[in-house]
């Protein structure tokens, strides 16, 4: 019993079930499989986030993305006041989380792959894209770099998902994806 | 248990298994090297963007 | 059942400290009785505290009552989090601790005084921390993440907390020695002892953890630190955050031994097969804590996947073995006990109608259903991409820590109150429901939070209408139904938690005294055992001899691996659709 001491002395050499190894078995080498799986993905998938990643001040950060911001301003985000920004395709862009907003409204084109800056002016954000659903954590103090492809037009949304405060619920975002051509 | 049992060796591994402060310093020592440590050598390494 | 007669005239010497278990005929020291009851107390009262948080929680996301308002929802989120994570498990792991050394290994507790002081720093610890969430000015949930700051009694309540766990763990270990020393047990711990060892080792880990991070956290929040990097304080902090809850997994998984040892007599079909997936448990579980770091900057791929998976996946083994095991020993052991037709007689004729059992199996079947493959998902590097933080988390981990974890510690309280405290059970009837009530609301909660997260719906979210935001969005119609559906569930465990506690306050206060005669019938119904009928000789030296096979276990780990596969590589499917990212 389980609640008393082996009653053999050497348990070790108890022989064991031929069912009970064929479990152990079969559970290894789906255990491998799905290590595997990772590692395949990494050479053969197309959703692999990259460990691209810089410290920076925040500040210096800041910076960057006002200047980004400066130079392909192409309008306002309907009455909000939020700036759309519309980088050539190929570009290094950026979103700067921050108290509470994802700034500013990225208008990309379909099919063309973007290197996304990522990061914080303050605290610890989640950069939730909807309704695609590619999450990605964002800290302060370190800037990750990623490629992306919007696949399809449309308007999606960022959604902050780390919980960062009274204004959490008010943290979002947008990214406008318009047809190849058409932003320029 | 049978007396004849007594005399005998006990295997490598229940030797191991029936000893807690071995496994104490497995149970720490690997997470310690392997997540902790390998961790925090990786994020020290970032480099500093220009 | 062998006794431990041979060890009469060893501990007869200080014979006053014990008393004789009518049931087991263990020695059992009262003074580790008394701390057993102390610990599981206090686990209750946190439980109730944290249960009804988490009942104002679900109310608040359901978004026809929408309950609380913005911050009186992250403050009681902090509070459940805190208090039914923390708090309750580990006080109620470390009553397990203490049953699992000196009551099962027949011995004396080490330095009961240094437990009780052990034991009045967690209640110390996890009373300033409520208290200092209470203020107000620390709602930064449990994971207070840098640099979002807590008031400075926020972090020294948890470091209290964790010395004083530590301490427990160290009059764990202290017992084994004493009980080695003594002789008191012969040959190797039981099994279940081995589990608990496994508890206490990651516990040791976790505590470490927490206490590397938290000590210059507290300091950093008394500004004697500059700065504590966010990165490094979520690595470390996940240490303690992540193996909190493997020490659940270790612990309940003992229990689950344990309630088919007592109720069923079963034994493990192999010893040495349940003991090497306890050690791939010592030696890999914890890696896991890289779960929560999947979508970080800065960590290599290589990290993640070594980490993420328990090398190679190795724990996960350990767990797949304990889920055929366990089932297998029971079916087993009910096969002695005569229930031989068919594939499943073994299973429809246990006793479900005793909470202990109803609640250990459901907590078996959903902590593997639910909980187990929604990690195993969620924790693969890539598709962690399409969950992190959204409420798929919590979905995952209320599968595993309440339907999983509670609802086994709630199913060994029914054996604890007549064993330790020795009081029947008051209210059978009540008490035959709870195990279902709060099981199934437990799995509900679950479920459609894994769906809601599934849609994208962010975690530890007040609002997910958006309607304060100045770019709306609207998450599908479908993310509504599953909060709602969340709600009326978690209304469900609700009544099952508080019959819970009622039963367990009332058995203590008012339940009949647990004497010679009673003793064995106040563990509730359980199924005649052949082999204690025909005398010990019948029994098998190990719960798998002399059976060729156990073929209604069998089918069930075949359900769950199909359903396994499948649910993995439908995930993998949705990742291919995803927007590529590199």
């Amino acid at each position: 019993m389980a609640v008393r001491s082996p009653e053999v002395r050497i348990w070790w050499n108890e022989p064991v079930a031929r069912g009970e190894l064929l479990w152990i078995f079969i559970a290894f080498l789906w255990g491998l499989f799905m290590f595997f799986m990772m590692i395949y993905w990494h050479i053969n998938g197309n959703q692999n986030l990259s460990t691209e990643t810089y410290r920076v001040k925040p500040d210096d950060f800041v910076a960057k993305v006002e200047s980004f911001v400066e130079k392909y301003k192409v309008g306002e985000e309907g009455d909000t006041g939020v700036p759309v920004v519309a980088p050539p395709p190929g570009s290094d862009v950026y979103m700067l989380a921050r108290l509470w907003e994802f700034w500013p409204v990225l208008q990309l084109e379909k099919g063309q792959s973007y290197r996304l800056h990522l990061s914080s002016a303050d605290w610890q954000h989640g950069f939730s894209l909807q309704p695609v659903n590619i999450n990605i954590q964002v800290h302060p103090g370190y800037e990750h770099v990623l490629t992306i492809t919007p696949t399809e037009t449309g308007v999606f949304s960022v959604v902050c998902n780390e919980y960062c405060g009274a204004g959490h619920h008010t943290m979002t975002g947008r990214i406008r994806v318009v047809e190849s051509g058409a932003g320029r | 248990m049978a007396e004849s049992e007594r005399g005998e060796r006990i295997p490598f591994m229940q030797r191991v298994l029936d000893n807690p402060f071995l496994l104490l310093f497995l149970g720490v020592a690997i997470p310690t090297v392997l997540y902790i440590l390998w961790g925090l050598i990786e994020i020290t390494q970032i480099p500093i963007a220009d | 059942m062998a006794t431990a007669s041979g060890e009469l005239g060893i501990i007869g010497g200080i014979a006053a400290r014990f008393r004789t278990c009518p049931v087991t005929r263990l020695r059992v020291d009262l003074a580790a009785e008394r701390l057993i009851k102390a610990n599981a107390v206090a686990a209750v009262v946190f439980l109730a505290i944290g249960g009804l948080m988490g009942l104002l929680v679900a109310l608040t996301r359901w978004p026809a009552v929408h309950l609380l308002d913005s911050e009186a929802f992250y403050q009681v989120l902090t509070l459940h989090g805190l208090n039914v994570l923390l708090f309750w498990i580990i006080f109620f792991e470390i009553a397990i601790l203490y049953f699992a050394s000196a009551v099962l290994l027949n011995c004396r507790l080490a330095t009961p005084r240094l437990a009780w002081a052990g034991f009045g720093l967690m209640v110390m610890g996890a009373l300033l921390t409520d208290w200092a969430v209470l203020q107000g000015d620390s709602s930064v949930m449990f994971t207070s993440y840098v640099p979002m700051q807590a008031s400075p009694n926020f972090y020294l309540g948890l470091i209290l907390f964790a010395v004083g766990a530590l301490v427990g763990c160290a009059v764990f270990f202290g017992t084994l020695v004493i009980a080695r020393e003594e002789r008191t047990y012969e040959g190797s711990v039981p099994l279940v002892t081995f589990g608990a060892i496994t508890a206490a080792i990651i516990a040791v880990f976790t505590i470490a953890s927490g206490a590397i991070i938290l000590i210059p956290t507290w300091l950093w929040s008394l500004g004697y630190i500059g700065h504590i990097d966010t990165l490094m304080y979520k690595l470390v902090w996940w240490g303690m955050g992540h193996s909190s809850q493997q020490i659940n997994v270790s612990a309940h998984v003992a229990v689950w031994y344990a309630i088919a040892a007592i109720l069923l007599g079963a034994k493990p079909l192999s010893e040495k097969v349940s003991r090497t997936a306890f050690f791939l448990y010592i030696l890999f579980l914890q890696l896991a804590c890289a779960h929560h770091l999947l979508v970080e900057p800065g960590l290599s791929a290589e990290w993640k996947v070594f980490n993420t998976s328990y090398a190679l996946y190795l724990a996960v083994l350990g767990s797949m073995i304990h889920g055929m095991t366990v089932p297998g020993s029971i079916e087993a052991a009910q096969r002695r006990n005569g229930y031989v037709h068919g594939m499943f007689e073994w299973l429809r004729k246990a006793p479900w109608d005793n909470p202990a059992f109803a609640g250990m199996f459901l907590s078996l079947v959903m902590f593997g259903f639910i909980g187990g493959i929604s990690g195993v998902v969620l924790g693969t590097e890539q598709l962690n991409i399409m969950m992190h933080n959204t409420l798929y988390v919590p979905g995952h981990f209320h599968g595993t820590v309440v339907a999983g974890t509670t609802l086994a510690f709630m199913a060994l309280t029914y054996l604890v109150l007549p064993l330790i405290f020795r009081r029947r059970v008051i209210w059978p009837t009540l008490a035959k429901w709870q195990p279902y009530l709060f099981g199934i609301g437990a799995a509900g909660i679950s479920l459609f939070m894994l769906g809601a997260g599934t849609l994208g719906v962010p975690r530890r979210h007040w609002d997910i209408t958006l309607s304060d935001a100045i770019l709306s969005f609207d998450f599908q119609p479908a993310a509504y139904l599953m909060l709602g559906l969340n709600g009326l569930f978690a209304l469900l465990a609700t009544v099952g938690g508080i019959l819970y506690v009622l039963v367990t306050v009332g058995t203590v206060l008012f339940g009949e005294k647990v004497t010679e005669e009673n003793a064995l019938a106040a563990l509730g119904p359980m199924p005649a055992r052949v082999a204690e009928a025909g005398g010990s000789a019948q029994v098998g030296r190990h719960g798998g001899e002399g059976l060729v096979h156990l073929p209604g276990t069998y089918v069930l780990v075949g359900v769950f691996f199909v359903a396994f596969a499948l649910y993995y590589f439908v995930n993998w499917k949705y990742l291919s659709e995803l927007w590529p990212i590199s």
